[in-house]
């Protein structure tokens, strides 16, 4: 049987970011997901991915279009794309650091397949700690990650927030609430677009990444 | 007497959106050209690549994109810098190999890497005597090419 089309979301995008950054768009859906050990399929996929890339890939990415238009967009928002390294490119350096790519659990190892396959800036959550819709917004003074007594944000970082709290900095480390754990049941997939990254590649990450969770959960 | 009228002081309207937006294009630019000296750099190391970010993610006034435009310019430029002495260096070195191999007796002990030429891998050209030390007293000069690593 062929899992249900998964039903892509728009993120708000509050007005003053969608002012500087007209291209910036946040895109997500939220599927049923079976957060445990990956498939053999799985795990054979993302054994296939390692073996196909080598350390060339990763010195001529930076001059891929998607992979450089994350780069620049991070310049743009303060970030050094080689410290804090755009989703793409984290994982082919962690490839050739540990020689392969790990399986770390379904969803997982289809947001990496999937991110190496569409170079999409991909993230999973436990849909479960949501509140409302996904939105992108600066974060308000005093806020913490998380809500409660999460890490404090400066005021202004730019975060992927729900109704009520920032659920991550913008390409940064989850809240520990919002991570996605065994006890997960439903995942909201999101990617991040930006400009000179075509709708396309980030509708295709989110397809692609939904596809392999629903047809192995 | 004629009245002496003051006129207005001109204000000047900056945009400022339109300022960022020329210098996020300028950054663009920048990190393409950095990108692309990467690429052309390897294999050779040791030069820094390095810009430092701002303090993000957050949205970036012009005087913090300003800095970030000048270090990006100021890092190609040192890139484009270095490479070229590398280039120069390199090709001395391929010279140098040319004339090894021309009359080796000239460069006794002599030794190039590949990755003095700008190349990949554990090669190397040594100028050494053949059948040591009677090709030393024989003046049997010869440059070994080695293919590096097994």
């Amino acid at each position: 049987m062929t899992p249900a089309e998964p039903q892509i979301e728009r993120g708000a995008i509050e007005p003053a970011l969608a002012e500087e950054f007209p291209s910036l768009t946040l895109l997500y859906c939220v599927i049923a997901a079976r957060a445990g050990r990956s498939p053999r399929a799985v795990r054979d996929q993302l054994k296939h991915l390692s073996d196909r890339l080598y350390g060339e890939r990763a010195i001529k990415m930076r001059r891929e279009p998607v992979a450089h238009a994350y780069r620049v967009f991070f310049r743009h928002i303060g970030l050094d794309p080689d410290e804090s390294r755009t989703p793409a490119e984290a994982l082919v350096v962690e490839r050739l650091r540990a020689g392969r790519f790990a399986s770390g659990g379904l969803v997982e190892d289809a947001v990496t397949i999937a991110t190496i396959e569409t170079g999409a800036a991909l993230r999973a959550i436990d849909a479960g700690a949501i509140d409302g819709k996904l939105g992108l917004r600066g974060s308000r003074p005093g806020e913490r990650l998380g809500g409660g007594a999460g890490m404090p944000l400066p005021a202004g970082t730019i975060v992927v927030a729900d109704r009520r709290r920032p659920l991550c900095p913008l390409f940064g480390e989850l809240a520990s609430i919002s991570d996605v754990s065994r006890a997960s049941r439903r995942v909201a997939l999101c990617a991040v677009g930006v400009d000179g990254v075509p709708s396309l590649v980030v509708e295709e990450g989110l397809w692609k990444c939904a596809t392999i969770i629903a047809a192995e959960s | 007497m004629a009245e002496l009228t003051l006129a207005r002081p001109v204000r000047i309207h900056t945009d400022d959106a339109a300022a960022r937006r020329s210098l996020r294009d300028q950054i663009a630019k920048l990190e393409r050209e950095l990108a692309t000296l990467f690429t052309s750099a390897y294999p050779r190391r040791g030069i820094d690549w390095c810009v430092g970010g701002h303090g993000g993610p957050r949205l970036l006034g012009i005087v913090d994109l300003e800095v970030l435009r000048d270090d990006l310019a100021i890092r190609v430029s040192d890139a484009h810098a270095t490479l070229r002495e590398r280039h120069d260096a390199e090709r001395a070195n391929v010279l140098l190999i040319e004339r090894m191999l021309e009359r080796p007796a000239s460069f006794k002990w002599v030794r190039v890497s590949a990755e003095d030429v700008g190349e990949r891998g554990c090669k190397h050209w040594h100028c050494r005597p053949r059948l040591g030390i009677i090709g030393m007293m024989l003046g049997w000069w010869r440059v070994k090419i080695s293919s590096g690593c097994p």
